[in-house]
């Protein structure tokens, strides 16, 4: 039943969230610590043992599935709530912080490249074809 | 006209899944018309800024976007905190750990080093503007990471809802530049295999972004960028608000 992936899910969030405002409480931050990130964590260390062991129904897989299609569109309805009007004035510095943070990535890909063995360059397109 | 209206208002979580439905499909025309070069998605976060400006304009309180306009109140519940993390958490689903041990330590590091370095970029920005207390410059730095990282982050540390929709500019103009970007510089920076591809998917992390530009670049790369980016959203999501808020906080005191 589709509603097994959404229990799945709904558990793995649960565990994640508390887990982060357990740890805020044990750093003493007035804040919820990581706690989508475990919960996504878990999701996959637990979705990958079950997909191995076959024990996930595709229904309870389509459960899932729906919703993280629905991403994309609850962020947008998440950005027409945002206060906007107030971060206008802060523009350049938003525009700024996306073109920096751009550049040095970019910057970084020939670096790390390097670590571990060469990659090996796709022949070229039109070979590609050929073979 | 206004019974209609009322039932709008009455099924305010309906009446937001036609918006955002009728807004994916606008974006999606206008992705088109640019070749598919800027990805949909990106579109359709920028016209729902717009969205959220236009709603701040009109009922004179940037608070809330256009969610303060009752007609739309149900765009409060879609997009508010809970069903948005449910959906990010739902996004890791079928991640398997042996595609993550492919991606090789070339591809885990580029993770670590395109998350931090993109926050580093963000908190100094934000704190060369101005935004000097340790809740904003985090999220704007979360921001520079991802336009998911940015929300989720600043959620969880009760950030002002204007920071947070200045950390989602941030993620989004990225996002764009990313989209735009990667074919003219593939060559300087050696994106012409699938381990460089895995290395810059890692870097930038925008998911959307990475794909549009590999497409752009060589499409037999996306896979690969798009195998590392999937991940760097969720270690963002798990960085973010942890090690990188604290280490913030001590560095700001």
């Amino acid at each position: 039943m589709a509603i097994y992936g959404l229990t799945l899910l709904s558990a793995c969030m649960f565990v994640g969230v508390m887990l982060g405002d357990i740890l805020g409480k044990v750093v003493g931050v007035e804040a919820n610590v990581g706690g989508v990130g475990f919960a996504m964590l878990f999701l996959i260390l637990v979705s990958d043992y079950l997909l191995e062991h076959d024990k996930l129904s595709l229904k309870a897989q389509s459960g899932i599935k729906f919703w993280s299609m629905m991403y994309i569109p609850v962020v947008v309805a998440m950005t027409a709530r945002q206060n906007v009007v107030a971060a206008v004035k802060g523009g350049p510095m938003a525009i700024l912080c996306g073109v920096l943070a751009v550049i040095v990535a970019f910057a970084f890909v020939p670096i790390i490249s390097k670590i571990g063995e060469k990659g090996t360059p796709l022949p070229g397109k039109d070979q590609g074809k050929e073979a | 006209m206004e019974m209609v209206l009322n039932i709008f208002i009455k099924y305010n979580l309906v009446m937001a899944f036609l918006i955002i439905g009728i807004v994916m499909y606008g974006a999606d025309w206008v992705s088109k018309a640019t070749n598919k070069r800027i990805a949909g998605s990106a579109i359709a976060i920028l016209i729902g800024l717009g969205l959220a400006y236009i709603g701040g304009v009109i009922t004179n309180n940037g608070n809330g976007g256009l969610a303060n306009v009752p007609l739309f109140s149900g765009l409060g519940i879609m997009g508010g905190s809970m069903l948005r993390d449910y959906c990010i958490i739902s996004t890791a689903f079928g991640a398997r750990i042996s595609e993550i041990k492919k991606a090789g330590l070339a591809g885990i590091i580029s993770l670590f080093v395109g998350v931090i370095a993109s926050f580093t970029v963000g908190v100094t920005l934000a704190l060369l503007f101005g935004y000097t207390d340790v809740v904003s410059a985090t999220t704007i730095g979360a921001g520079a990471v991802t336009f998911i990282v940015g929300p989720v982050t600043g959620a969880a540390l009760r950030a002002s809802s204007d920071v947070i929709a200045l950390s989602i500019a941030a993620g989004v103009v990225k996002s764009i530049l990313v989209m735009i970007m990667t074919p003219f510089v593939a060559k300087f920076i050696g994106l012409n295999n699938p381990k460089s591809a895995m290395v810059y998917g890692g870097l930038m992390g925008t998911t959307s972004g990475t794909a549009a530009g590999l497409a752009a670049t060589d499409e037999r790369l996306v896979p690969y960028g798009a195998m590392t980016a999937t991940f760097f959203t969720g270690l963002g999501c798990l960085m973010c608000p942890s090690v990188l808020y604290l280490v913030t906080r001590i560095i700001l005191g």
